[in-house]
């Protein structure tokens, strides 16, 4: 397949776009990847996603899907022939779209709160909310791994991606809080997987390093406190 | 070894029906457990200790949460009538726009209806754009469809994963806007979507596990009551 048949629209920066660039690499698929500028939407996004206007959109025979978990689904079932990225078994399947969702729903935006919070007091309880998400999670991988290294066993499957791609900006904000949330006390199956996750072929390329976060981090940071033009 | 399906949901719950549809659309026969929300029973927060809400199936001992998750287990678990076309772009597609109507459209009509005076205006013009876009991708279809024969109909015209999560939209919408005295979705401004409603509930598999209007009624008339008295 021409490697213009599948584009992914996205930027570095964000753990979404990551999804589906992972998904890809794990089924050999070639793409283009096309870079949206921080701050500005172009108009193949527009185009695109006109509901969320958002990356990562992928493009597949001119044909656009967006939402990076529906994105990953749709990946895994139109290369049916690579490597399988949800279980085969429906229950194990519902547990790793449960826990996406969690993800997604919960955990992320409770990690996104920390930075947020006002006052002492606010950022204890959005830490204490992320620790709590956390352990919840490493309860999870024991039980989705099934003493495998990866919550998808052996290779690397839908729950990895979701949970994983938000590595970076974990260690962002560690360092920003100068306090270790992906801890051996709070979830030491996770310490273990995370290595493992950020070392594996299909990802090493695609995390950020950390201080290139840090310093879009601040750059945000420095945009939202900036007075309203 | 005989099969054993429970269900644990709540007679009012929009979220607690999907699951309810989409078992009968399959044909599987479950049991049917009402939860008490006063107290939360030991068996829901056994089954479902993260978010502690209906509905949570059991399917042979094994629990598992979250609406959209279980059409999706069911579809894969139980053969016949799927809610999901095969094709992978038409599949990404269903997905996409249930995860709308969960994400944005439910939220925005909600706030619309219940929500802080000060908000409501705002979430009215978003549950209106919203509802439009939905109305777009109905476009002429009877259904948003892609099941395969729940309706009746096969093919595209039958129930499909979208149909069954934008039940709160058919339904609940209405009554809710009857009790609170707000109008978003009328005849005049959604007339595609309001075609679609009439089709959805002209199908028996739907109309049968809704709740009864007038109870439904009654229920949120007595919480528009409770919000005014304690103010």
């Amino acid at each position: 397949m021409a490697k213009s048949d599948v584009k992914v629209l996205g930027a570095w920066p964000s753990p979404f776009v990551m999804r589906p660039r992972i998904a890809l690499n794990l089924k050999s698929v070639e793409y283009e990847f096309l870079e949206e500028t921080v701050g500005s939407k172009s108009q193949l996004l527009l185009q695109s996603n006109p509901v969320y206007k958002k990356i990562p959109v992928l493009i597949h025979h001119g044909k656009p899907v967006c939402e990076s978990l529906v994105i990953v689904q749709y990946i895994d079932e139109a290369w049916a022939s690579g490597t399988p990225l949800l279980p085969s078994d429906p229950y194990d399947r519902a547990m790793a779209r449960f826990w996406a969702a969690y993800i997604d729903d919960k955990w992320f935006p409770s990690l996104s709160a920390i930075a947020k919070a006002q006052g002492e007091e606010g950022k204890e309880a959005a830490i204490a909310q992320v620790a709590e998400g956390l352990a919840l999670l490493d309860d999870a991988f024991a039980k989705c791994s099934k003493g495998k290294p990866f919550f998808g066993g052996d290779k690397i499957g839908y729950l990895d991606i979701a949970l994983g791609c938000f590595l970076g900006w974990l260690k962002v904000t560690e360092k920003m809080t100068n306090l270790k949330l992906l801890d051996e006390m709070i979830a030491p199956n996770l310490v273990g997987w995370s290595e493992r996750f950020c070392s594996h072929s299909a990802v090493k390329g695609l995390m950020p390093e950390t201080h290139k976060l840090m310093e879009f981090a601040k750059m945000l940071q420095a945009k939202f406190k900036a007075p309203p033009s | 070894m005989a099969e054993e399906v429970k269900l644990f949901g709540l007679w009012g719950s929009p979220f607690s029906r999907r699951v309810e549809i989409a078992l009968k659309i399959k044909g599987v026969k479950y049991e049917y457990i009402e939860d008490d929300l006063q107290n939360k029973s030991a068996l829901l927060l056994k089954y479902n200790p993260v978010h502690k809400k209906v509905p949570v199936l059991l399917h042979n001992g094994k629990p598992i949460a979250e609406s959209l998750v279980l059409l999706e287990y069911i579809d894969e678990t139980w053969e016949g009538n799927p809610n999901l076309p095969p094709d992978p772009y038409e599949r990404a597609q269903a997905r996409f726009w249930a995860k709308f109507i969960d994400e944005k459209c439910l939220p925005a009509l909600w706030k619309a209806l219940f929500g802080e005076e000060s908000e409501q205006e705002k979430a009215m013009e978003e549950a209106l754009q919203n509802l439009k876009m939905l109305e777009k991708e109905l476009k002429d279809k009877r259904l948003f469809g892609g099941g395969g024969g729940g309706g009746g109909g096969g093919g595209e015209e039958s129930i499909g994963l979208v149909d069954i999560a934008a039940n709160f939209i058919a339904y609940w919408v209405g009554i809710i806007q009857e009790a609170v005295g707000a109008e978003i979705l009328n005849r005049e401004r959604f007339p595609v979507l309001y075609k679609w409603i009439d089709e959805l509930l002209s199908c028996s598999v739907i109309r049968e596990n809704l709740p009864p209007r007038d109870k439904m009624l009654a229920y949120f008339i007595s919480r528009v009551q409770a919000a005014k008295a304690s103010k």
